[in-house]
């Protein structure tokens, strides 16, 4: 079947919506106006390097290492205890895990601040036993919950799909050898599972730095990630060529995690979630 | 027997993070009073003040005009296309797909200001037409993925023996390679209507005034300050894609069952 032809039209189309805005992407990065014409230059990125938005950017990547710890602590447990389930309840239990993902995630952010608000839930509840009312939201705290809420699948499911297909008499033998509980998981489970705890790392991390909705929402401050530094300067404050230089930071750093993400996937699918997504 | 008891007590805890704030959040979309912590009775107030709401009415018909559009049109689009891309030759089918992948793989911030500054810089008036041009072209990426394997398992001597037999190219694709591909052609569709629904980021930025959809209104009530009719929306929603995503999940695997098989 020789049909070439007919992926030339979205070749076109790919040109026009793909290539061509992340040209433009790169162009305003690079550029920056002088009077009416405009001229190349790098000042987009010196202003990078400015104390106030390094801040920013380190915030970001400190807000998102917090949410991807987190997420590993609570999630390498779960993704143990998944894969040691029989089949059946196996399924159930990582359908219950990924459902809550099919809510829109302003949705799901949302629900984190009816409950953190003043006179929130969780308030409320604290005021029973004479505490508080505490400030959760709109601090880096109510952020990092919100990230942890939104991403802790992206860590179990991988974790999950190696530990679930590790050779277990490896396990056995290592027991047999005279190995304790812990020194056959410090010296053989988790060596083993680094791979997956490595994707979950980076799908984690993804998303958390990239992030605009979680802080705009629960966090306080207009300034508070990169996200919304990107979405400052093209809405509001109209200077595209910063706000521009500032999505090739974002690039690069998704570009690197990906680049991780490949290292150590290459060589495992994620089977048993493969037909959840 | 104290592990078991610790993993229960695990389960449990962590499935109460994942479900509380929506539990919570879907009781109270019944409450009777405003309150979002105290429950006053139950009612179906929410749910009317949010059907009477125009501003959220005319969100929800511009999501699901929106959805139905560019989910139908990248379909065609993408199913045409992937047709295409996999009769290419071994490079030219990598560099494709590598630029096909671009809109999954960037972040969405970064694909919704891109698309915004290209449909300034070209002076297009932001509104509905640039929103729905912005979904096909996150959506296509979706599809072509979705068909693609399934042309890989298509038998490559089909095609010719259906022109054998007389068959016009055309005929040919529109009768014997379509409906073998179809599967993956549906799951493709139900995949751009879903992701479509539930866009935010992409479509805050290349919307105009005037045109929102329901995570636009949802976002823009919430910078307002919360009211349980967004309570009552989300709940609205949530079923709803739980619906789809259950129909789009039952066919994924019955297909890979269906591929077991062979």
């Amino acid at each position: 079947m020789k049909k070439k032809w007919l992926s030339y039209p979205y070749m076109i189309w790919m040109a026009i919506f793909i290539v061509i805005p992340m040209a433009l992407v790169l162009f305003y990065a690079f550029t920056v106006k002088d009077g009416e014409s405009v001229r190349f230059s790098l000042a987009n990125f010196q202003k990078f390097c400015q104390p106030v938005y390094l801040k920013v950017a380190l915030r970001s990547i400190m807000l998102a290492f917090y949410c991807t710890i987190g997420c590993f602590l609570l999630g390498y447990p779960l993704a143990m205890i998944l894969a040691s389930k029989e089949y059946v309840k196996k399924r159930m239990l990582l359908l219950l895990l990924i459902l809550p993902m099919w809510m829109n995630i302003l949705l799901r952010t949302y629900a984190w601040m009816t409950l953190l608000e003043k006179n929130g839930l969780i308030n409320n509840f604290l005021g029973n036993f004479g505490l508080g009312p505490y400030q959760f939201l709109y601090t880096d705290v109510a952020v990092v919950i919100g990230m942890i809420y939104n991403f802790l699948p992206f860590m179990v499911l991988p974790i999950y799909s190696v530990l679930v297909k590790m050779d277990h008499s490896l396990i056995e033998a290592a027991e047999d050898l005279g190995a304790g509980r812990l020194t056959v998981f410090r010296k053989v489970t988790f060596p083993l599972s680094i791979p997956g705890v490595m994707s979950g790392v980076v799908m984690v991390f993804m998303p958390a730095v990239s992030t605009f909705i979680i802080s705009r929402l629960l966090g306080g401050g207009q300034f508070s990630l990169i996200g919304n530094l990107i979405e400052q300067q093209f809405l509001w404050v109209g200077d595209w060529h910063f706000g521009s230089a500032l999505s090739i930071v974002m690039m690069i750093l998704i570009l690197i995690s990906t680049a991780i993400l490949n290292h150590y996937d290459r060589d495992h699918d994620n089977e048993g979630v493969g037909g959840l997504w | 027997m104290v592990k078991r008891l610790f993993e229960k007590l695990y389960l449990l805890l962590i499935f109460a993070f994942l479900y509380a704030p929506i539990v919570v959040l879907m009781a109270f979309s019944f409450n009777e009073s405003k309150s979002r912590s105290v429950w006053t009775g139950f009612s179906l107030k929410w749910y009317e003040k949010v059907f009477q709401n125009s501003e959220i009415m005319s969100a929800l018909y511009y999501t699901l005009l929106l959805a139905i559009f560019s989910a139908v049109i990248a379909t065609i689009i993408g199913t045409i296309s992937a047709i295409g891309i996999h009769s290419l030759g071994k490079w030219g089918k990598k560099l494709t797909l590598d630029i096909n992948y671009l809109p999954v793989l960037n972040p969405d911030i970064v694909t919704g200001v891109s698309l915004m500054i290209l449909f300034i810089f070209v002076k297009m008036r932001l509104g509905f037409l640039t929103l729905l041009l912005s979904h096909i072209v996150f959506n296509i990426p979706y599809v072509i993925i979705s068909v693609l394997p399934k042309l890989r398992q298509l038998d490559k001597n089909i095609y010719e023996a259906a022109l054998d037999l007389g068959a016009t190219p055309g005929y040919a694709i529109r009768r014997v390679i379509l409906p073998q591909i179809m599967p993956g052609v549906i799951t493709g569709l139900l995949l751009a209507f879903t992701l479509s629904l539930d866009d935010f980021v992409i479509s805050f930025f290349t919307t105009g005034s005037g045109v929102t959809n329901l995570s636009i209104a949802i976002y823009s009530m919430t910078r307002r300050g919360v009211s349980p009719e967004i309570n009552a929306i989300s709940t609205l929603m949530f079923v709803v894609v739980l619906v789809l995503l259950v129909v789009v999940n039952g066919r994924m695997s019955d297909e890979k069952t269906a591929s077991d098989n062979h």
